[in-house]
């Protein structure tokens, strides 16, 4: 059950957004659709929402064919980046919109916003306007708005793209609590793969059109199918012929059986994080190689700028050959 | 008169900085000491006069004046071709701002540019237009000179930008995803206009009514070539003004101006509740 698409394909003029999409979204999971701008998750999560058509392929929710099914009957909750907030209406109205649009009785929408303004912690902004309110919280109550309809799906376009960091990471945590609890099949697009990893159970990764690979967080960081997507997913860095990441890098000062040597020439500290670059001498390794790694593991290994080190993979390191 | 005194935004922002405890420093209270100045001999001071004229010959004129049933017919022809042509702008207008700025089609420059002509034309030059259009030597067999409907037929060609220039901004302003949103939670296409969109459109509809209502009952250039100010038919009360003014009788010309001054500060007030009450229905 849950989303089934189908041979869907959308071009604008002569861009072409979604190439052939197959794709089955489970049943009241967290499904993330990551990707670069512009690589056509977005319009993906329309056609699925109904506010764009495909032009060829069907979409299935909940085991029912709503291809050609209106956005107003798809019966989806759909938050946007910018909130799309009826700026008119008090919050409490915005949350109240599609259920008084479906003519419940009044005493039942008035329960049930109250009900969703506590979840969603905007109880004492009920007669708020959205303007007085901050972007997190404008984005709760776009949030409540979705879930009032008590949805099949929910889907988020960049739920948290507009929002600063602090408050990003927080709604991330927060929507993934919610989602234990309210058990929804919620879709959203990011193009921020911690956002990806952090929150989803199962993540789609989707460029140019394409659907690259599907996966758990776990298995797209250590089995990526494809060079887009190992270096997306994270930092990326080539050791010899091989792509790997910069922290699965064994760095000796004593010499030992290795890919590449060379001094550090590069020192870069963040926090509990050291990036070095170690230039190869071999001449046929030009670009310098990046290693990450601990503080302290740079004091027990006795580190500094200019040591001559000798670089290897680290035991059970993923990595792909160059292209 | 420009297009900026259009927005409502720009309305509402001066009211609530009016509400705030005065924070005049030196150079604002200069400011503010030449703008009340300007603002009062072009306007407080001439207006003042004409009340203070029409006062002058005590209720007698305003009864005598009102009394000319000549009179009283002009101005209930002008209130009632000004209050027609809004009812008809309000439409239009935000079906043209609509167009306008929602939908792509060759030629929008054009008509972007075309939709000020009305405004910016001298007012005799569009009777001029109109009166060889629909005139007694139409090209097109439709004459309406010297009937009701020629004053109809002016205001409405002198008041057609008003509506469209003061919705067009604020339609920008609305994202379409606010429309995605209502129509994802189910709101029909009428639903979402009656509940969403024209409810965001309320103040600024207003006030272009407001201009189009009182430029429709001070229009003077453009009807009088083509109505032909019949008496009882399609005399305007500017011409009735200008007509006692010829025979001179200031003050029966000021209780007329002063009747129209109210009737355009009555127009401002209820349209200004309207857009409030509606605004804030939700």
């Amino acid at each position: 059950m849950g989303i089934e698409i189908s041979g869907v394909n959308k071009n604008f003029g002569d861009f072409v957004a979604l190439r052939d999409i197959d794709l089955t979204i489970p049943s009241g999971g967290l499904t993330a659709l990551l990707g670069p701008s512009g690589g056509g998750k977005s319009t993906l999560l329309r056609i699925i929402a109904g506010l764009e058509t495909s032009d060829s392929g069907t979409i299935e929710i909940e085991g029912q064919d709503t291809t050609r099914v209106p956005a107003q009957r798809r019966n989806v909750g759909f938050v946007f980046q910018h909130y799309a907030a009826f700026k008119h209406m008090s919050v409490a109205k915005n949350v109240a919109f599609g259920l008084e649009i479906r003519k419940r009785p009044k005493a039942e929408i008035k329960r049930r916003v109250d009900e969703l303004l506590e979840l969603v912690h905007l109880e004492q902004f009920a007669h708020r306007l959205p303007a007085q309110l901050s972007g997190g919280q404008r984005q709760r109550m776009a949030l409540a708005r979705a879930l009032a309809i008590e949805p099949s799906v929910l889907l988020l376009d960049e739920p948290f793209g507009a929002l600063d960091a602090k408050v990003r990471k927080e709604l991330r945590d927060w929507l993934r609590r919610l989602h234990d609890e309210v058990h929804v099949t919620t879709v959203f697009v990011t193009h921020d793969q911690e956002e990806a990893l952090e929150v989803a159970d199962s993540i789609v990764v989707i460029n140019d059109g394409r659907i690259e690979q599907i996966g758990t967080p776990d298995d797209l960081y250590d089995k990526p199918a494809s060079e887009f997507v190992l270096s997306f997913l994270g930092p990326v860095t080539t050791l010899g012929d091989k792509l790997i990441r910069p922290h699965d890098i064994e760095i000796s000062r004593l010499e030992q059986a290795a890919v590449v040597d060379g001094p550090i020439t590069r020192w870069t500290r963040i926090g509990f994080e050291i990036r070095l670059e170690v230039t190869p001498t071999d001449p046929r390794y030009t670009e310098p190689v990046q290693v990450t790694v601990t503080r302290s593991e740079a004091t027990a290994l006795d580190l500094h700028q200019g040591d001559h080190v000798w670089l290897r993979p680290s035991v059970g390191a993923q990595s792909l050959p160059t292209p | 008169m420009t297009i900026e005194q259009l927005d409502p935004a720009a309305t509402v922002r001066t009211r609530r900085r009016g509400r705030a405890r005065s924070t005049l420093d030196r150079p604002a209270a200069i400011g503010l000491g030449i703008g009340v100045t300007w603002f009062s001999i072009l306007v407080l001071i001439p207006l003042a006069l004409i009340v203070f004229q029409a006062a002058g010959g005590g209720w007698g004129v305003f009864a005598e004046t009102l009394g000319s049933s000549q009179t009283a017919a002009a101005i209930w022809l002008t209130v009632r071709q000004a209050l027609l042509v809004t009812a008809l702008n309000v439409v239009m207008g935000t079906l043209i701002a609509w167009v306008l700025v929602r939908d792509e089609f060759p030629g929008k420059r054009a008509l972007e540019i075309i939709i000020d002509i009305p405004f910016a034309l001298p007012t005799i030059v569009a009777g001029l237009v109109l009166l060889s259009l629909y005139g007694p030597a139409s090209p097109l067999g439709i004459d309406v000179s010297n009937t009701s409907h020629s004053v109809f037929l002016a205001l409405l060609f002198v008041t057609l930008p008003f509506v469209v220039r003061a919705v067009q901004p604020v339609l920008m302003e609305l994202e379409p995803e606010v429309e995605e949103a209502a129509a994802s939670l189910g709101a029909s296409t009428f639903t979402t206009w009656r509940r969403v969109i024209l409810p965001s459109l309320t103040p600024a509809i207003a006030a272009g009514a407001t201009l189009s209502f009182a430029r429709g009952i001070s229009e003077y250039g453009s009807l009088v070539l083509l109505s032909g100010n019949l008496p009882f038919e399609s005399e305007v009360a500017s011409v009735r003004i200008f007509t006692y003014i010829e025979n001179d009788n200031p003050a029966a010309a000021s209780a007329v101006a002063v009747i129209l001054l109210a009737v355009a500060l009555a127009a401002i007030i209820t349209l200004n509740l309207i857009s409030r009450r509606v605004a804030r229905r939700d």
